[in-house]
C-alpha cells in the first residue's frame, strides 16, 4: 500500500486560500479598469540586470520579470495592465525565494509611483478587510497611510554607516540587507523609497534630487514584497543604463546578455507611467500565517 | 570548487586548510541587489561554531574527506560508538560533533563516517530513515480533515509533525536531509 504524499496532504487548507486570494487580486484589478494580460514567458532578452540571473532555454530566456513586454504594450497606448505570471530567476532559493515563482506586476499610465504605494494600501485592504494582518504572532496594522522612509532617512535612522560611505565602498545592499532591513519597524507596512539611481535601471530619476530614482519597496513583517518605480522613457539614457550593467557584469565575470532592443525601440513612445512587481508567494505566506514559502506553494524544486 | 550557488546545509568546506561543515545556511536578496549566504558554520576539528556571510562571486574549496563504511552500535557516556566494518576498529563521535544527526541513528544502522586524517569528525546518513513512534497523541474520532496534523516523538527522542492518523508504535519513514515525516512503513 503506498500511502498518499502527506507533503501535499497538509497543503491543501493553505493551496484552497491560494486560490482564493489570486481570485481576489483579479477581481481587485479587474474592477478598477486594469486590463489582464498574458506576455511569453520565453524571451530573446531580459533587461539586462547585474545581480539578476536569468534561466537560458534554448538560446532564448525565461523571463526574470514580464516587464519588458508590459512596457511595450503600455507604449502602444493600453493605460492600465496587470499580470500573473510565472518568473524564473536562477539560483535563488531561500525560505523567501524559489527559482520559479508567481509574480503579480502592475502598470499605471499617466501617474508616478505614489499612486502605486496607494494601490498596495487598497489592495492589501481588499485582501485583508478587518485591517489587521497575523503573521507569526506579530499584528500588523494595515490602516493606511503607511509610513514612507527614504533610504536615506533609513540610513541615518538604522544604519552604523553612512550612505555616502557604502555608496563609496559599495555595501549598500549589504547594508540594507543586514543593517536595516531587520531593524524596520514592522507594527504597519514600510515603504522603503528614493534609491540611489545606481540601484535602479530602469527607473526614472526624481525631478527635484536627480542623485535618486522614484522607486520603492514595500515591506511587510520584514518581508520585502514589492518593488516599484516611475518607468523610465527616455531611450537613450535607458540604452546606458543598460550597457553600464552588462559592462559590470562582465566585469563580475557573469555571462554577457543580449539587448532587448524593440523594448529600446518603442520606450520613445511610453508616456509618464509606473509600474510594480510584487511577490505573489510571498504575499500569500503573509495572508496565510506561513513563515516558509515552501508551504504556499503546491511542489518545491527539491519534491520534483 | 564550488561557488556561492552550491551552499547548503551539510556541505564540508575547506577553509584556512580545516574542513568546516554549514550547519545553518540563509539565502538573502535585498531587492535588485546581491545575493548574501550567510552560513553558520562550524570547524569539524575544534567544534567551534561561528557566522560568515559570503557574496555571489567567491568560491570554495571542497573538504575531501575520507569516508568509511561503518556500522552504528551503541550510545555510552563517552558517545555515540561506530564501528569499521572491515578492521572492527571503533571510533567515537560526540553528541556535540553529531548535532542533529544524533537523532537518526538506529543500532546496527550502515553509516559513512567522515574521517580527517585518523580522526572520525562527522558522519554521512542515508536520506532516508525508518524510525517508531513512541509518543503521540490518539487520533481524534471525527478528526477527518485531509491534512491535519499533530507533534509525534520517535525512538531517537526526535519529535516532528505527523499526519493525525499516524499512532504509538508506528514505523515511519523520515527524510533526513528534512526531518520531516515521508509516510508509514509496511512491516
Amino acid at each position: 500500500m503506498v500511502e498518499q504524499n502527506w507533503q501535499l496532504v497538509r497543503k491543501q487548507d493553505t493551496l484552497i486560500k491560494r486560490a482564493r486570494i489570486i481570485q481576489q487580486i483579479r477581481a481587485f484589478f479587474i474592477e478598477r479598469d486594469f486590463l489582464e494580460v498574458e506576455t511569453p514567458h520565453r524571451i530573446p532578452a531580459n533587461a539586462p540586470e547585474l545581480f539578476i540571473d536569468a534561466v537560458a532555454s534554448d538560446n532564448w530566456f525565461l523571463q526574470t520579470s514580464p516587464e519588458l513586454c508590459m512596457k511595450r504594450l503600455l507604449a502602444a497606448g493600453y493605460p492600465l495592465l496587470f499580470q500573473i505570471c510565472r518568473c524564473w530567476r536562477e539560483g535563488e532559493r531561500s525560505k523567501t525565494h524559489l527559482p520559479e515563482y508567481t509574480m503579480l506586476e502592475w502598470y499605471r499610465s499617466h501617474c508616478d509611483y505614489h499612486q502605486l504605494m496607494d494601490d498596495c494600501e487598497k489592495l492589501l485592504l481588499h485582501l485583508c478587510p478587518d485591517n489587521v494582518l497575523k503573521w507569526q504572532g506579530k499584528s500588523i496594522d494595515l490602516t493606511p497611510p503607511w509610513p514612507r522612509i527614504t533610504v536615506a532617512e533609513a540610513f541615518k535612522l538604522f544604519s552604523p554607516i553612512s550612505l555616502e560611505t557604502v555608496l563609496e565602498t559599495d555595501e549598500f545592499d549589504t547594508t540594507i540587507a543586514l543593517k536595516i532591513e531587520p531593524r524596520l519597524p514592522q507594527d504597519k507596512p514600510l515603504f522603503l523609497t528614493e534609491y540611489p539611481v545606481k540601484y535602479a535601471s530602469l527607473a526614472r530619476k526624481k525631478p527635484a534630487d536627480p542623485h535618486v530614482a522614484e522607486r520603492f519597496e514595500l515591506y511587510i513583517g520584514g518581508i520585502e514584497i514589492a518593488n516599484a518605480f516611475s518607468e523610465l522613457n527616455d531611450p537613450d539614457e535607458q540604452r546606458q543604463r543598460f550597457q553600464l550593467e552588462e559592462s559590470q557584469r562582465r566585469a563580475a565575470g557573469k555571462s554577457s546578455y543580449p539587448t532587448p532592443k524593440p523594448f529600446l525601440n518603442e520606450l520613445a513612445t511610453l508616456p509618464p507611467a509606473a509600474g510594480i512587481a510584487l511577490g505573489v508567494d510571498r504575499l500569500i505566506m503573509l495572508l496565510c500565517d506561513k513563515n516558509e514559502i515552501d508551504e504556499v506553494v503546491t511542489f518545491i524544486p527539491e519534491q520534483l | 570548487m564550488y561557488n556561492c550557488s552550491d551552499l547548503k546545509k551539510g556541505l564540508k568546506l575547506l577553509i584556512d586548510g580545516e574542513p568546516h561543515v554549514i550547519v545553518n545556511y540563509d539565502f538573502t536578496k535585498p531587492g535588485k541587489g546581491q545575493a548574501l549566504y550567510k552560513c553558520k558554520l562550524r570547524n569539524m576539528i575544534t567544534g567551534s561554531l561561528f557566522d560568515r556571510t559570503y557574496r555571489s562571486g567567491e568560491s570554495f574549496e571542497p573538504a575531501s574527506l575520507e569516508e568509511r563504511d561503518m556500522q552504528y552500535l551503541y550510545q555510552d557516556d563517552s558517545g555515540h560508538v561506530f564501528m569499521d566494518k572491515k578492521s572492527y576498529e571503533q571510533v567515537i563521535l560526540t553528541e556535540e560533533t553529531l548535532g542533529d544527526d544524533k537523532y537518526f541513528l538506529i543500532d546496527n544502522m550502515d553509516v559513512e563516517i567522515l574521517m580527517y586524517g585518523e580522526r572520525a569528525i562527522g558522519i554521512s546518513l542515508p536520506n532516508f530513515v525508518n524510525l517508531r513512534v513512541t509518543q503521540s497523541d490518539p487520533w481524534v474520532k471525527g478528526d477527518t480533515a485531509a491534512g491535519n496534523n499533530k507533534p509525534a516523538t520517535v525512538e531517537t527522542g526526535y519529535t516532528l509533525q505527523v499526519p493525525s492518523f499516524v499512532e504509538e508504535g508506528t514505523l515511519i519513514q523520515i527524510d533526513t536531509r528534512t526531518g520531516s515525516y515521508v509516510t508509514r512503513v509496511k512491516e
